[in-house]
């Protein structure tokens, strides 16, 4: 039945508006996300910018500001209010709009029906909704930047009370306004495409795709869904007292205040309790970003390793525990609230517990590296780019997490350090490996490899340079979120590492030109892509790329026989078999040893060293000088 | 379905089959619910740490004791009736979904008109506590009800109770919207000619849910 079904689609006449913009299919639907996820990265980074000009470089004037900003550049130097709304706005869009909707929403959508073997998602026109709220809800984001009061500048935490009275600062106006409404859209378009994720992974794999024959990407992609179902409405719960805060005069997080040397008659309500309701989601929102990274990252690694992925179960393990602990460690957020210390501790307790999972996947990554045979592809270079970015960051949320060295370091550089590497850059490292491995998926061509490698090095550069010298500030105690460091005495010594900061800040965004040229540039005019690029064994290099149709696959859907990670197997005639090829169409020897190689066995022909593999040969074809 | 009993959990989970035995639909409203329940658990929790941070709180009984044309203090009477509606209506929502199981057209359409029915006499007995509590100058933002210890009342016992049973009515609100739609999709044939009557059960898992938020919703307000 689903055979017929699928014919008549493919003779179903498809307007541009039925192709294009209002689209059902799941592979249109990932590059709307895609793209529009770029934009706001885009936007998000020049916003970075600005406020990184005034940090690096506090008392100069730079007269185009007020001609670009107008009242909030006025004499050349940014508003302080500004520069908070700056900060909100950067935060809001790269956490939400970019590392949430734009790379669940790109990779969810493109691989879930893909790797699992289905024709699209369960529901393809919640899916089409979906992407169209998360549409509405980022214009609307980005409307509050035009408007005279500002957007919003509580921080993307949004704290109250400065979120919570309108009269606060000017961000907290209108701005704030939208801010709740942009998010709320958010939330229902998130809520829509998780409900989707989950059900079709575990309704719509085809014959043969068992739980534990689903490429960890697609696990990846299950647990952040359900983190997200589960998350998501607690900020809803959160953010409906605000709005009545806000608007209704109620205290729900308001209590004993004072504005302008006005009593305001609210009392009862506690802004600790926000906390709580928001870090609720907050903390799970972190794995959100960063577990679709990390299960791009195993599928990247493995192929690019041409080794089995080391420890599939285990990762799957560290998934699921990552997901669940996610759920109890949200007080590491509050150490300072003046919780009860024993809380203190258990919060302590259970955050430190994360490092065993996460621990698991890093070592694992490395042990899948350990002597393969590796391609250093552009995806391959951003996915080693996100374990190195994964340990540093990581490291520093060991001494976070700490409730006792957390009250030194709360709210200083060193948190920024921390979450820049280990979620924001991580993760960022991670979509850019996504687009580059599946980018012939989605447009049938290859992106220019060179491009790649400069793009790869000169990010890699930047982000380190940016966010590690912020470690020592955050040590030396230099608050985050200050619009300016001259006033006090102890910190001028930072000036000229901020400068350093500010510069390395505008290399690494212009590096992303780069990158989006060649994006751009490869639609078109890019190499023809081979139908399995990278000798893949997953089933999304089964479907045809040359020819887009709605339904994946034009016959029968494949049927799969084997786990995705059967790479350099002893004996096989190359060195992939991919998930469709049944054990009967395989030598003899191998089907007798089943296919489970020794790890140290796969891959590498005994004449080549590893150092001379690891070292020298290798680090040349990094710069594209030798071909491999 | 039930011949998807048999297979083994093996197979079952092996890809190419629907691991609960449930349908994507049923699967997305359950987890729906799960979702839902989450918003209302962290509203009930807030509840709960400001109720008990609060040095007193008005009491209960004091407040909802009115019926309407009775003058008479009589504390818990209407919230039961109210509740006793709601869950006679989810009574009715079984019948309905039974019904649809055997396929019984116009038995569906009988059950979900009684349900929907309950749902606005829920709904009516709700605008009627609201607007007499108004009278009394509750709303949000304002509390004329003393504390329990005889001090002014806390203010956010009525910024409470107006929000979450708003949020619940809100919820029942939308339920007799989509159940006025299913019903009247019964009506005209849809199900019928579909094969199945799968969406009743859907709507009837979202009913049930709301009638179980009640229950806690009922006590945390009304009871403690």
């Amino acid at each position: 039945m689903a055979h017929t079904q699928e014919h008549h689609h493919e003779h179903h006449k498809e307007t541009f508006i039925s192709k294009y913009i209002f689209s059902m299919d799941h592979k249109m639907i990932a590059k709307q996300y895609l793209i529009t996820g770029m934009i706001m990265a885009l936007i998000a980074a020049l916003l970075s910018l600005l406020f990184r000009l005034q940090l690096g470089w506090p008392e100069n004037t730079f007269p185009w500001l007020e001609t670009l900003l107008g009242d909030w550049g006025k004499g050349g130097r940014l508003d302080p209010n500004f520069y908070l709304a700056l900060v909100t706005l950067h935060g809001t869009l790269m956490v939400f709009f970019v590392l949430t909707a734009g790379l669940s929403g790109t990779f969810s959508n493109l691989l879930i029906p893909l790797q699992i073997g289905a024709r699209d998602m369960a529901s393809p026109f919640l899916n089409m909704v979906s992407y169209w709220l998360f549409f509405c809800s980022s214009v609307i984001m980005l409307i509050s930047l035009f408007i005279e009061s500002g957007p919003a500048s509580a921080g993307w935490t949004i704290y109250p009370p400065l979120s919570a009275l309108p009269q606060a600062i000017p961000g907290s106006g209108l701005g704030m306004t939208l801010w709740l409404i942009s998010m709320t859209l958010f939330i229902a378009s998130s809520l829509m495409g998780s409900l989707n994720y989950i059900t079709t992974i575990l309704n719509l794999r085809t014959p043969g795709m068992r739980m534990t024959r689903m490429p960890l990407t697609i696990w990846s992609f299950l647990t952040t869904s359900i983190l997200g179902v589960l998350s998501f409405p607690v900020l809803l719960a959160a953010a409906v007292l605000l709005i009545f805060d806000r608007s209704f005069g109620t205290s729900f997080y308001l209590s004993d205040i004072f504005i302008a040397g006005e009593v305001l008659n609210r009392n009862g309500g506690s802004p600790i309790l926000f906390q709580h309701l928001f870090w609720f989601l907050g903390h799970p929102e972190v794995y959100i970003v960063l577990m679709p990274a990390l299960g791009i990252t195993s599928e990247v690694i493995a192929t690019n390793a041409r080794k089995p992925i080391f420890g599939y179960r285990a990762m799957i393990g560290s998934l699921i525990g990552i997901s669940v602990l996610s759920f109890v460690v949200w007080g590491h957020h509050m150490f300072i609230t003046g919780m009860n210390p024993f809380l203190g501790n258990v919060f302590m307790i259970l955050t430190l517990i994360i490092a065993v999972p996460s621990a698991v996947k890093t070592f694992n990554y490395l042990a899948t590296l350990w002597r393969g045979n590796i391609r250093f592809t552009p995806a391959m270079l951003f996915a080693i780019g996100l374990v190195s970015l994964f340990i540093s960051g990581g490291l520093t949320g060991l001494y976070l997490g700490n409730a006792a060295l957390d009250i030194n370091l709360h709210d200083t550089y060193f948190v920024v350090a921390h979450f820049h590497l280990v979620m924001g850059s991580a993760a960022m490292f991670g979509m850019l490996a996504g687009v580059y491995h599946w980018y012939p998926r989605m447009f049938g061509t290859l992106m220019n490899e060179k491009l790649g490698y400069l793009h790869f090095w000169l990010t890699f550069a930047a982000v380190y340079m940016v966010f590690f010298p912020m470690h020592f500030m955050g040590l030396d105690g230099v608050p985050r979120r200050y619009y300016n460091f001259t006033g006090f005495e102890w910190m001028q010594e930072w000036g000229d590492l901020n400068k350093f900061i500010s510069i390395s800040a505008i290399l690494g965004t212009a590096a992303q030109l780069i990158f989006i040229w060649n994006f751009y540039y490869s639609i078109k005019k890019g190499k023809k892509s081979p139908q399995n690029p990278w000798q893949s064994n997953t089933l999304e290099w089964t479907a045809p790329i040359e020819e887009r149709m709605h339904g994946n696959w034009p016959g029968d859907i494949p049927h799969v026989h084997r786990w995705p990670y059967d790479y350099s197997v002893p004996g096989a005639p190359q060195d992939f078999i991919p998930q469709t090829v049944k054990d009967d169409d395989l030598p003899e020897e191998i089907r007798q040893g089943k296919v489970k190689p020794a790890p140290e066995h796969a891959g590498t022909p005994a004449s080549e060293t590893v150092a001379d593999k690891l070292l020298f040969s290798r680090f040349i074809n990094l710069f594209g000088f030798k071909k491999a | 379905m039930a011949s998807t009993a048999i297979t083994s959990k093996k197979e079952m989970w092996g890809g190419g089959s629907e691991p609960y035995g449930a349908s994507y639909g049923k699967l997305m409203m359950w987890f729906f619910l799960l979702s839902d329940a989450f918003t209302f658990s962290a509203l009930l929790l807030a509840y709960a740490a400001l109720r008990f941070s609060a040095p007193s709180w008005p009491v209960p009984d004091d407040v909802f004791a009115a019926v309407p044309f009775i003058h008479a203090h009589l504390p818990l009477v209407f919230v039961g009736i109210m509740t006793f509606i709601l869950i006679m209506s989810s009574v009715t929502m079984v019948l309905a979904v039974e019904a649809g199981h055997r396929g019984a057209k116009k038995e569906v359409t009988k059950w979900m008109i009684w349900t929907i029915i309950g749902g606005i006499m829920f709904l009516s007995c709700q605008a009627w506590e609201w607007t007499h509590l108004h009278h009394d100058g509750a709303w949000w933002g304002s509390n004329p009800f003393l504390n329990a210890d005889g001090t002014p009342g806390m203010v956010n016992f009525t910024n409470l109770f107006f929000t979450i049973t708003g949020f619940h009515g809100f919820h029942v609100f939308s339920g007799v919207i989509i159940n006025i739609i299913i019903t009247i999709m019964n009506a005209r044939g849809v199900f019928e000619r579909r094969g199945t009557y799968e969406m009743i059960e859907k709507v009837g898992l979202y009913w049930h849910f709301v009638d179980l938020v009640w229950v806690f919703v009922f006590t945390f307000f009304y009871l403690i």
